[in-house]
């Protein structure tokens, strides 16, 4: 039976992971670009909610409604001037670019809101488990995040493959120049994937303070399982992420049932495992590597 | 006839430190077939990606329509009339033979070629439009890529290259389309290495050698050998033999 | 019998390829009395200043590395710390040997140098932004990793031994020496790497990796020894760092710190040339000891201008200053002159 909560806690966390990594998988497959702030946008989207909340009188669970759109549009202009200029450099400045911003936030809300942790208030309601057996814990709000990772993905999958804007974004991601060829104004195409990408990703910073505290330096631990969840699952593959988040996920469940100590060492071993033996992931193509 | 459609004038355009085209200047009339005969490195496929917007010149102007478009983004230049089939078609690979075809009509302007009248043009299209396009063959992608740029409903059609890693039957067939194109109000600037082909479709002929014009003129008013001069820069019977014999 | 054409004898051009634009017995000069008076700090400096150097040192060390990865062969590794650590927990466990602390700093190099090749193996089936992250992981597990060896501190840290058999002053002013020598030992290292064949390896990588693969130019080889390399050198820096602060503690030698410094170092000075880490280090030292007081906003301002720079003036400090000066410290470019002496007007030789 301990097994079947290990495993069950794995697929919780990893429908998370997939959220969280959702947006640097689109970032990176339309705009060639690792946004190594990406974690950090996560956080910061959480401080806002939390700190935002009370000056809107609205109950922090809601506070999503407000800052998942500001957010979009934060990415979609951050796209058009920072990012747009680092990327008519070269991919170098962009990592470089990105990482910078990463130790800048971090150490910004630092100095801002100390290290102290806090979290989303949830409410008591939702804050409760489920006990379907004597071992196996489901809490309520690891469920719902699950949830909403999976509708979110499944919302982001049907966009890009029916719609006209989606179309136009794999269009992109394909070919850049062939598709301003046909007409795409490519810029804008790269604002919609940012905006998208930050958009999701505070979504899933405000779920990661409603399940736990959150620090300045949540980002960066988070960004790491993201990028492996990418790997694990495959690079391209939006389904395949949410498949390596769940492996991921697993995994650091066994190690740490095994010893506390090894839960992340356990995930890391997993994408080293994965980059030794099938660099392209489980469901990946082979565009990311060398 | 007579009404200038594109208006290139005095182009330059480098690639880092060289120079690809030198000088260049041509009109496009309404209506008629232009091709852009050259070896390969002549430039030809930078003209055409200079003309769509992929590419910045160093100095010179373009025209189209009496406004001067120069410096505008390809994606305006779509908007406006001038659709270019790139060379190595660039095909979604991705996607569906259908969703290429939706990609360039999502932008589109009102005209003649809807995604229907491109599968009227193509009527092999239809039955296979759900399919990859990696599945399909040279010549097919040829097609599609061609469709896709129709559906933009464009006045000016730039071709690059059509006969590259196809068949002579194949290129032959794509050809027999072109003055089905032109009669649907859409003039075309051809760009190709295959001389005969390039020459048997056009109302005019330009050539370039190494960047810069070295002949234009009316097919049936050109030679032969003229033409090979202006293709390869010399005489092919004047070059000279050493005649030493060891001992 | 055949008469073979007498071979024509090429005409003179007129042009010359020179290694600097001024005569090197300035840099010469000017080298050695630095050195002269670097050696000899902790008996003519106060103790703060000697120690401020130290860490000065160490932080050369690490973005010279980090330099010769990222702006000569084109690796953005946010992992160097990886082997920081490994450097320093390896002299911790030579010391724990016995071996003489100073002592182990070469074999802490050898040792993550070493360590790194088999991460080669990995690493470098990845390109750009999931090359980048991967460095990262491999720099998290070996914390982790080595967090879990008691005997070595766990993830609490121990005291490095051997070093209590001497005076405080001794191992004050041993320790900077051997910080120095280890840093001028880097430095000269890079530089003579960069002027061998290697270096000319690694700038045509650089500029043009197809071109420089269909000339024949090893590219895989040559990145996996520049990574080598760089794994040493931070090992060495590891060691170095080790021994300055004795109490050894998985959070502090594999902290991500490093990489932000010398990622911003590297940046701030200019990619690519071997002053750059140098000027680059001279500013943050400024900047950190003159904004000590408030918490870490030295590193939130030498972030923004990191960022700053590489969106505006990619070529960093020392960069711009070639650019406009044509001069080198430490040239390790090629110029053309032309007949009449002249320096031939191109792009330059980056």
């Amino acid at each position: 039976m301990i097994w079947v909560n290990v495993i069950i806690q794995g697929i919780l966390v990893g429908g998370f992971y997939a959220l969280f990594a959702c947006g640097l998988s689109l970032m990176f497959g339309v705009l060639k670009v690792i946004n190594l702030a990406h974690g950090d946008m996560a956080v910061v989207a959480a401080y806002v909610a939390v700190l935002l909340s009370p000056h809107l009188h609205i109950a922090m669970v809601w506070s999503f409604l407000i800052v998942v759109p500001i957010f979009g549009l934060l990415g979609y202009v951050l796209q058009r001037t920072l990012i747009q200029r680092s990327i008519d450099r070269d991919p170098f400045t962009t990592l470089l670019v990105t990482f910078g911003l990463s130790v800048i936030i971090e150490n910004l809300l630092l100095e801002l809101y100390t290290a102290n942790g806090r979290t989303v208030n949830i409410g008591s309601i939702i804050a409760q488990s489920w006990h379907p057996g004597s071992i196996v814990y489901i809490s309520y709000v690891s469920l719902v995040v699950l949830a909403a990772a999976v509708l979110v993905l499944a919302v982001l999958q049907l966009f890009l493959s029916k719609s006209r804007t989606g179309r136009l974004i794999r269009a992109v991601a394909d070919d850049r120049e062939a598709a301003q060829l046909s007409g795409a104004n490519y810029k804008h195409i790269f604002g919609i994937a940012a905006a998208i990408a930050f958009a999701t990703v505070a979504l899933a910073g405000i779920a990661y303070g409603m399940m736990t505290q959150f620090a300045p330096t949540s980002g960066g631990v988070n960004l790491l399982f993201a990028f492996e969840a990418v790997v694990v699952g495959g690079i391209g593959s939006l389904w395949g992420t949410l498949v390596g988040g769940i492996a991921l996920g697993v995994a650091q469940q066994f190690g740490a049932h095994v010893n506390p100590q090894y839960q992340v060492l356990a995930g890391n071993l997993l994408f080293l495992l994965v980059l030794a033996v099938r660099p392209q992931g489980l469901f990946g193509k082979k565009t990311a590597l060398a | 006839m007579g009404d200038v459609l594109l208006d290139v004038r005095e182009l330059t355009v480098h690639h880092g430190q060289l120079c690809a085209i030198d000088n260049v200047s041509f009109e496009l009339n309404r209506g008629e077939v232009l091709t852009m005969i050259g070896a390969n490195g002549a430039g030809k496929s930078t003209l055409l990606r200079t003309i769509a917007g992929l590419h910045h010149p160093t100095s010179g102007s373009i025209d189209f329509e009496g406004v001067d478009v120069t410096k505008w983004q390809p994606h305006k230049r779509v908007a406006r009339g001038i659709s270019l089939v790139p060379e190595g078609r660039r095909l979604f690979s991705t996607m569906t033979l259908e969703e290429n075809l939706l990609v360039g009509a999502g932008q589109s302007k009102t005209g003649p070629f809807t995604v229907q009248r491109v599968y009227e043009l193509f009527d092999w299209m239809p039955s296979r439009r759900k399919q990859r396009v990696w599945q399909l063959s040279g010549g097919e992608q040829q097609a599609v890529a061609i469709g896709r740029a129709l559906v933009a409903n464009p006045k000016v059609l730039l071709l690059d290259e059509l006969s590259l890693g196809l068949a002579p039957i194949i290129v032959e067939r794509i050809y027999a389309l072109v003055p089905e194109i032109v009669a649907q109000g859409v003039s075309i600037l051809i760009v190709e290495q295959d001389v005969a082909q390039g020459v048997t479709v056009a109302d005019r002929v330009h050539c370039l050698l190494e960047g810069k014009t070295s002949l234009t003129g009316v097919p049936a008013d050109l030679t032969s050998e003229q033409i090979d001069h202006a293709y390869f820069g010399a005489d092919l019977t004047k070059i000279s033999v050493p005649t030493e014999v060891s001992e | 019998m055949s008469k073979s054409p007498t071979p024509r004898a090429l005409p003179s051009t007129g042009v010359a390829i020179r290694r600097s634009t001024h005569s090197p017995i300035y840099t010469l000069v000017g080298s050695v009395i630095i050195v002269v008076l670097l050696t000899a700090a902790p008996w003519i400096a106060p103790a703060q200043v000697a120690s401020t150097l130290m860490n000065f040192f160490i932080l050369v060390i690490m973005a010279t590395m980090w330099n010769l990865l990222a702006g000569y062969a084109g690796m953005v590794s946010i992992g160097q710390q990886a082997f920081v650590g490994l450097g320093a927990y390896a002299t911790l466990y030579f010391a724990l040997k016995g071996v003489n602390p100073f002592l182990t700093i070469p074999l802490a190099a050898l040792a993550s140098g070493i360590i790194a090749i088999p991460v080669t193996y990995l690493l470098f089936r990845l390109r750009g932004g999931y090359f980048s992250i991967a460095t990262w992981v491999i720099a998290d597990t070996a914390m982790l990793v080595i967090g879990t060896i008691a005997v070595l501190g766990g993830g609490t840290g121990r005291l490095m031994p051997g070093l209590q058999n001497l005076s405080p002053s001794q191992t004050a002013h041993y320790s900077y020496l051997a910080t120095w020598f280890v840093a001028l030992i880097v430095i000269i290292g890079t530089y003579l790497l960069l002027r061998s064949r290697l270096g000319l390896v690694l700038a045509s990588i650089r500029d043009n990796e197809v071109a420089a693969r269909s000339a024949g130019a090893n590219v895989r080889a040559a990145r996996r020894t520049v990574y080598i390399i760089a794994a040493a050198g931070c090992g060495a820096a590891g060691a170095v760092l080790a021994i300055s602060q004795p109490f050894i503690q998985p959070t502090n030698e594999f902290s991500m710190q490093w990489a932000a410094e010398m990622l911003f170092v590297s940046m701030i000075g200019g990619l690519g040339t071997i002053e750059g880490p140098i000027i680059g280090s001279i500013i943050f030292f400024v900047l950190q000891q003159s904004l000590q007081q408030q918490g870490v906003w030295y590193l939130i301002i030498f972030g923004t201008f990191a960022v700053a720079v590489a969106l505006w003036q990619p070529k960093g400090l020392w960069g711009a200053f070639r650019s406009r000066f044509h001069s080198e410290l430490l040239p390790v470019g090629h110029w053309v002159k032309n007949a009449d002496g002249k320096r031939a007007t191109g792009t330059l030789p980056e």
